[in-house]
């Protein structure tokens, strides 16, 4: 049995009227890759700032490897490593010049934990004196990533690290990720993107401060209740009307280049639907069964949220 | 240790490559201290002068000649009545006027000493000192040749009048002020500006995170500012002497030591408002607004503050500058050390220490 790194027990913080988080419970384990999901205001950014003593708890308690953030902030900031959401590193700095600085300013050196970063430094060495501001969004990522894992951390936050980074860059930090699990360090990470918490061990999905759901992604996906549908058209904005105004309707959503859509019919729907949209002259009508990701029930737990409000 | 030594490499790397920084670090003390000093000296050459001879004799017509020939006065205006003097002034027709008593060669000649008035505009006391310094000098030389050639000691024995601001008591140079004014843009503008770009940047998270003390992170921040002013001071005071040849007449160990201690100051200051401002923006306009104006007009540097309505004088009593200008005044011009000034020094050394305190309690050791 590991041990819990992170544990946070009836966790509260408001700004003045404003609830940020409201009764937090999450425990993450050793070696586990965490991620907390949901939209831009949910509160990650602030619960980031609680885990990394930056802020304190209203109410509840708050222990990051063991140290309780506000009474112990000293021993927990020794232990952790952080990756701000804003975080730009010094752009007049260059690479080498803010890897090394970092590294110093936490009382080790770039040799002493090499081994560590060795794989995500590779990557951009070749450009080690080249100044920060001048990197690739990409580069400038891994770098950050770097210079917060230098002083060998038991555990790691990061902060919304892909917003704003290339799709291909995206994908290359997971796999960086991947292999950070595997040297043992526990990982918190956020996001707004619902494709990357499959890539989690486990996942909360969070909305208006209040954690929804806290799970293996598949298990969360599983939750899903109902058979899912994915509907595409020429005419997407008139199919969603559509669809929307249709009496059998559980619920419709635009997913990028296709709707996806659930009935309240227990029986297979496909026959009908087709039937229907064909007499509103949707002649090119593709529609299929397709099994739910994280944000079809995000968005089914979001939905069923504001009904019970 | 040796993160601190990482985090003051740091900022000296900062600093260095920033153009802008090291333009205003390095270009401003000598680019200010030239504009300041050819301004006085373009006046200097264009020195307005009228004379009041109520004795007409060879000795007051050779004095003349030779204040004329001497090349610092424009033209000679030849006044008949002492009530003229005021109007001229006024009108800004002279700058300086010369007064010649009554029988004033047969009393030099007979008694060996006379009295001659020299009269200048107070209200420009760079001006008016440099100008009455000439005079003397002509007189002094006068005096030099009249008694080798009569073999016996004459005395010529000026009074100096400063219509205007006549409760000046001695004029100042503009050096101390400049040197106030510098250290304090560069040391609290300077400082605060750096501090909340870390804010804005959003590296100051990541420093707080970090095993460093709120003190080292505020030490770290100071040092290299503190090594770079003094650099400052010495840059002021060489050029100074070289181009204008402005005097130290105090001790320069003490003149170093008090600036130094005013550095503190001015950097203590800066911390303060860093702790304060979330932006750099609003660090700027806190300096300028809250530091740089106030130190312009309040402390002395231009204004008199003898002359100043008791409210303001009351205010002048905060600002840093005040004390250390009476300070360096009193030791590169008028040559006393500490037992004059031991005060002023005590102020500004309390200052320092309150502004340490307030900055270091201020400190957020997290995010608000």
């Amino acid at each position: 049995m590991s041990n819990a790194v992170v544990v946070i027990q009836n966790l509260s913080k408001t700004y003045g009227e404003i609830s940020a988080l409201h009764d937090i419970n999450i425990k993450v384990m050793q070696g586990e890759s965490f991620g907390l999901i949901g939209p831009d205001g949910a509160g990650k950014t602030t619960l980031f700032r609680i885990l990394t003593t930056l802020l304190l708890p209203d109410s509840g308690s708050v222990a990051v490897c063991g140290f309780d953030v506000q009474k112990d902030y000293k021993a927990v900031r020794a232990s952790i490593g952080y990756m701000p959401e804003r975080f730009s590193l010094y752009q007049d700095l260059t690479v080498e010049e803010n890897l090394a600085f970092f590294a110093s300013v936490f009382g080790t050196t770039i040799r002493a934990n090499y081994e560590l970063i060795q794989d995500i430094y590779e990557q951009i060495e070749p450009f080690k004196n080249r100044r920060a501001g001048d990197l690739s969004g990409g580069m400038k990522q891994k770098l950050a990533l770097s210079c917060a894992l230098i002083h060998k951390p038991q555990v790691i936050f990061l902060d919304e690290p892909t917003t704003g980074v290339d799709a291909v860059s995206r994908k290359e930090f997971w796999q960086m990720l991947a292999k950070l699990k595997q040297s043992g360090i526990t990982i918190l990470v956020s996001t707004p993107y619902m494709d990357e918490a499959e890539l989690c061990d486990r996942v909360a999905l969070i909305q208006h401060g209040r954690i929804m759901d806290i799970d293996r992604p598949s298990a969360i996906t599983s939750t899903f209740s109902g058979p899912l549908f994915a509907l595409k058209s020429k005419q997407m904005y008139r199919l969603m009307r559509c669809l929307k105004a249709y009496e059998h309707t559980k619920s419709v959503f635009a997913f990028g280049d296709s709707i996806h859509y659930t009935d309240v019919r227990a029986e297979n729907p496909i026959k009908a639907i087709r039937q229907h949209l064909q007499r509103h002259g949707f002649d090119d009508l593709e529609i299929e069964e397709i099994r739910p990701g994280i944000e079809d029930t995000f968005m089914a737990l979001m939905e069923h949220k504001s009904e019970s409000l | 240790m040796n993160s601190f030594i990482g985090f003051v490499r740091k900022e000296f790397y900062h600093i260095f490559r920033d153009r802008r920084t090291m333009t205003i670090l390095f270009g401003m003390p000598i680019i200010q201290i030239l504009l300041f000093g050819f301004a006085i000296r373009n006046e200097i050459d264009e020195v307005k002068l009228a004379i009041l001879d109520l004795s007409k004799d060879t000795i007051t017509k050779e004095i003349t000649d030779k204040l004329l020939s001497s090349g610092y006065f424009l033209g000679v205006r030849q006044l008949t009545a002492a009530s003229e003097i005021d109007d001229a002034f006024k009108q800004g027709l002279i700058d300086e006027a010369i007064l010649f008593e009554p029988n004033f060669g047969h009393q030099l000649l007979k008694d060996g000493s006379a009295s001659v008035q020299i009269i200048t505009d107070g209200s420009n006391p760079n001006v008016s000192r440099i100008v009455t310094g000439y005079t003397s000098a002509v007189l002094q030389q006068y005096q030099q040749e009249l008694a080798d050639m009569q073999n016996r000691k004459v005395l010529i024995q000026p009074e100096f009048t400063m219509l205007f601001n006549p409760e000046l008591k001695s004029v100042y140079l503009f050096v101390p002020g400049l040197m106030a004014l510098i250290l304090l843009l560069v040391s609290a503008l300077m400082t605060s500006i750096t501090i909340t770009r870390e804010k804005e940047y959003g590296t100051m998270e990541i420093l707080l995170v970090s095993p460093l003390r709120p003190y080292q992170i505020i030490l770290g921040k100071v040092i290299p500012y503190l090594v770079l002013s003094f650099i400052n001071v010495l840059t002021i005071l060489i050029t100074a002497q070289i181009v204008f040849g402005v005097p130290c007449k105090g001790s320069i160990v003490l003149l170093l030591a008090e600036s130094f201690l005013y550095i503190l100051t001015a950097l203590s200051l800066g911390i303060l408002i860093s702790t304060i401002a979330a932006s750099q923006q609003v660090a700027m306009m806190i300096s300028l607004a809250g530091l740089l104006l106030p130190t312009v007009l309040l402390s002395g540097f231009v204004f008199p503050i003898t002359s100043m309505p008791w409210p303001l004088e009351l205010i002048s009593n905060i600002i840093p500058a005040k004390w250390f200008l009476i300070i360096v005044r009193g030791l590169m011009l008028k040559g006393v050390g500490l037992e004059i000034f031991w005060k002023e020094t005590l102020i500004l050394f309390g200052m320092t220490v309150l502004l340490v305190v307030i900055s270091v309690k201020k400190f957020k050791i997290r995010l608000t």
